[in-house]
């Protein structure tokens, strides 16, 4: 298999080792924004094992990562400029943190690795250097009693990793910490988009349908005319929980997260309201802000999982009041939706 | 960043003093600095920022650490429910997903 990374080979006590570039082809420009927006469900995967970096010896810090190629990617170029070895786990196509959290990224795959690849013959040093969050895989110690490798934890951030080495292999607090901010949190919009796309397009279609109903019967016009209507109300919910919270996160008041969809949720529905977007009569406004806010409520609760900051406990503690309430409020601003129906004209 | 802070009093982190020998391991590994050592033990100063990831519990040689480690994730644990299994992410090949 050959990738444009690899730029040659390197000839080593243990075999020939690929060597990879540090700069970023066009392809893998284009490739990083294909993944981000997840167009397409390809495995955008490296093949696993050890790389070259320049032209590294025995003294050269092995860095491990896992074979998703963005993330790899994100290490060859941090490493440009550094002579050293890049060890690849197989963590099927997943980033470090969440393979890390499935275990994939874990002691057992970096002990077989080290072992299978006769890493103690090609470098002389015995220090492995592993990104912080896959810490959650691996145990440093049970890696050193088995292959008699040190683990250091490097910087959470790829970009960090040459500041981290000038500064004698000690990650900084900042470089320990896992952030969030609101442009990461952004990168993710796109992602979360992505996974309703469908619903996005079933339900509005499901209400343009249904709009067309009333008293009389059904009528064409009426499902164009609010159905239209509808639709629009649809995506600005989805908008509200998707988007507005993910992004607005700290400023929005409450820490469960299906309130703070709930409270955009309920504000995009005023806005709504003063639009004259929620119909004619009070059933429909309602209906409509019974919707809205629990949807909203619904998808601004299921970020907990793009989140780094949200514990299990706590999204379970959070969901077993909020899961049955957004049900519960969105049924019923359904069946309010549909009695409004016959109600008007 | 220490401004994000999630519910309070939820966490199943659990800190065993007696069995600590102040190794710094778990301030090291923790993502969001929970641990400090106080002469030369380790103490939680911020509970409620643990999001139980699990890697103090791994790391420390001591098993001084114990915590239940998983993914805080609704789809997950939403998936967990309708599979009858533990909380589990579903997504095996985009990499943005937990
Ligand atoms: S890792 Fe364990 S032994 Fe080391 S400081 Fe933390 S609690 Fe103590
Ligand atoms: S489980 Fe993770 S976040 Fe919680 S204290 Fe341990 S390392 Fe820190």
């Amino acid at each position: 298999m050959h990738s444009d990374y690899i730029t040659g080979s390197l000839s080593t006590t243990a075999g020939n080792v690929p060597r990879i570039s540090t700069a970023w082809s066009v392809n893998d420009i284009l490739n990083t924004v294909r993944i981000r927006w997840a167009i397409g469900r390809m495995n955008y995967k490296v093949e696993p094992g050890l790389y070259a970096v320049g032209n590294p010896d025995n003294d050269s810090e092995v860095f491990v990562t896992c074979n998703f190629k963005l993330t790899f990617d994100h290490v060859r170029k941090a490493l440009s400029g550094m002579n050293s070895w890049v060890l690849i786990l197989n963590t099927k196509g997943i980033n470090v943190w969440c393979a890390a959290g499935k275990g994939t990224f874990g002691t057992k795959e970096l002990i077989s690795r080290v072992t299978k690849l006769d890493l103690s013959k090609i470098v002389t040093h015995r220090r492995l250097i592993v990104p912080q969050l896959g810490a959650t895989g691996v145990s440093a110690h049970e890696v050193k009693e088995q292959t008699g490798f040190r683990v250091i934890y490097g910087p959470v951030r790829a970009a960090d990793i040459s500041e981290f080495m000038h500064n004698g292999m000690k990650a900084t607090r900042e470089m320990r910490s896992v952030e969030f901010p609101v442009w990461e949190r952004m990168k993710l919009i796109p992602v979360e988009l992505s996974y309703g796309r469908y619903y996005l397009f079933l339900v509005p279609a499901l209400f343009i349908l249904l709009s067309g109903l009333n008293r009389h019967g059904y009528s064409l016009d009426l499902a164009f005319a609010n159905g239209l209507r509808s639709a629009f109300n649809l995506l600005v919910a989805y908008l509200a929980g998707l988007a507005v919270t993910p992004m607005l996160l700290p400023w929005i008041p409450f820490r469960r997260f299906a309130l703070k969809g709930l409270l955009v949720g309920w504000v995009a529905a005023l806005a709504l309201y003063l639009l004259h977007m929620t119909g004619s009569g009070w059933v429909e406004t309602v209906s409509w802000f019974l919707m809205i806010g629990g949807l909203s409520s619904f998808l601004a609760m299921n970020f907990t999982g793009s989140t780094t900051f949200t514990s299990l406990s706590g999204v379970q503690k959070e969901m077993k009041t909020a899961l049955p309430v957004q049900i519960a409020i969105a049924a019923l601003g359904v069946v309010l939706w549909v009695i409004s129906k016959f109600l008007s004209v | 960043m220490n401004g994000l802070v999630y519910l309070s009093n939820v966490v199943t982190l659990e800190l065993d003093q007696a069995k600590c020998n102040g190794c710094l391991m778990c301030t090291i590994v923790c993502p969001h600095n929970v641990f400090e050592i106080v002469g030369k033990k380790a103490v939680i100063m911020k509970r409620d920022l643990c999001m139980e990831c699990g890697a103090c519990d791994k790391n420390c040689r001591e098993h001084a650490i114990s915590v239940r480690s998983g993914v805080g994730c609704a789809a997950g644990i939403i998936n967990g429910i309708l599979r009858g299994t533990e909380p589990s992410c579903d997504c095996s090949s985009s990499g943005n997903c937990c």
